[in-house]
């Protein structure tokens, strides 16, 4: 990552908005349900590493423990890949799989 | 073990037995050593610039239950998708683990763990002191201990992990001590987190 880079102007063409829709999210993370890790921890994972409040990632982890699975992020393939892997190091049993899989 | 608690001047302490830091050094160094088993196996063909770059390691999950733990398919229902992507992450996901390990190792030498001689009943406690990146390998190490001895222990479910808890069998029932005080280990580290 490269701090001191300065943004230079980019002509973006207006996105059609159909094809934004389409595209929108189309993989999904799911955390698995484990006997072994911790609530805590699940809870502390997502926090840490996704950002998120304690209020939801405390729930994410409930959806987790009661249902067995949660979707705990969306979006383009690549960026799953990195979260399973991400979770793979926490220890997490993560997967991921198109949207309307 | 004192539990884990946070320094006025940053960074978690806490202070294990001599015993206690014996048999983390030991279950985690057994973690180290079955991962690295798993890293070699191709070592001796793999282009090392590919190697270099944490890709072309192998493409199937590994035998070994522990391993498949630690190392699980990314993709749930489509082998091919799996097996490449395991190809260009599993070698890199190895490593971390790895470096994971011998961090917290790392901690309970720099503790005053020695190894060689028989753990003393009486020799001095070890003192762990951690800063931030330390904290992220222990937690992330003592999990795949804690992965690592439920596999063994056959611990799938909620239920399971009481079983063995109460097992008559008394190597079993010793393992899932063993099992739950790690999970307090890392309880209390979280703890001191927040």
């Amino acid at each position: 990552m490269d701090d001191v880079t300065t943004p230079t102007p980019v002509e973006i063409a207006e996105p059609d908005e159909d094809l934004v829709v389409e595209l929108e999210d189309p993989w999904v993370t799911i955390v698995w349900n484990d006997p072994v890790n911790l609530m805590s921890y699940v809870a502390y994972v997502f926090r840490n590493y996704f950002g998120y409040t304690d209020e939801k990632a405390h729930e994410l982890m409930l959806n987790v423990h009661h249902d067995g699975k949660a979707v705990v992020s969306s979006g383009s393939r690549e960026q799953m890949e990195r979260h399973v892997q991400a979770m793979h190091e926490y220890g997490l049993w993560a997967t991921l799989e198109r949207q309307d899989a | 073990m004192k539990p884990f608690k946070k320094r006025r001047r940053g960074g978690l302490v806490a202070t294990f037995e001599l015993g206690e830091a014996h048999l983390l050094a030991s279950l985690t160094g057994q973690v180290v050593e079955l991962l690295r088993d798993r890293n070699g196996v191709e070592e001796s063909d793999a282009d090392p610039l590919a190697a270099q770059l944490g890709m072309g390691g192998p493409s199937l999950p590994p035998e070994d239950p522990v391993l498949q733990r630690l190392l699980p398919d990314a993709y749930r229902d489509d082998v091919e998708d799996a097996g490449e992507f395991r190809r260009f992450t599993e070698r890199g996901l190895t490593s971390t683990k790895v470096a994971n390990a011998e961090a917290l190792i790392g901690s309970l030498v720099d503790g005053g763990l020695t190894f060689g001689a028989m753990p003393d009943e009486d020799g001095d406690p070890v003192e762990v002191e951690l800063d931030d990146d330390e904290v992220q390998a222990w937690l992330r190490a003592l999990t795949d201990v804690r992965l690592s001895l439920a596999v063994r222990l056959g611990i799938e479910n909620d239920e399971d992990t009481m079983l063995v808890a109460q097992s008559e069998d008394e190597a079993i029932a010793a393992m899932s001590d063993i099992f739950e005080w790690l999970g307090y280990v890392q309880e209390t580290l979280i703890a001191a987190l927040d």
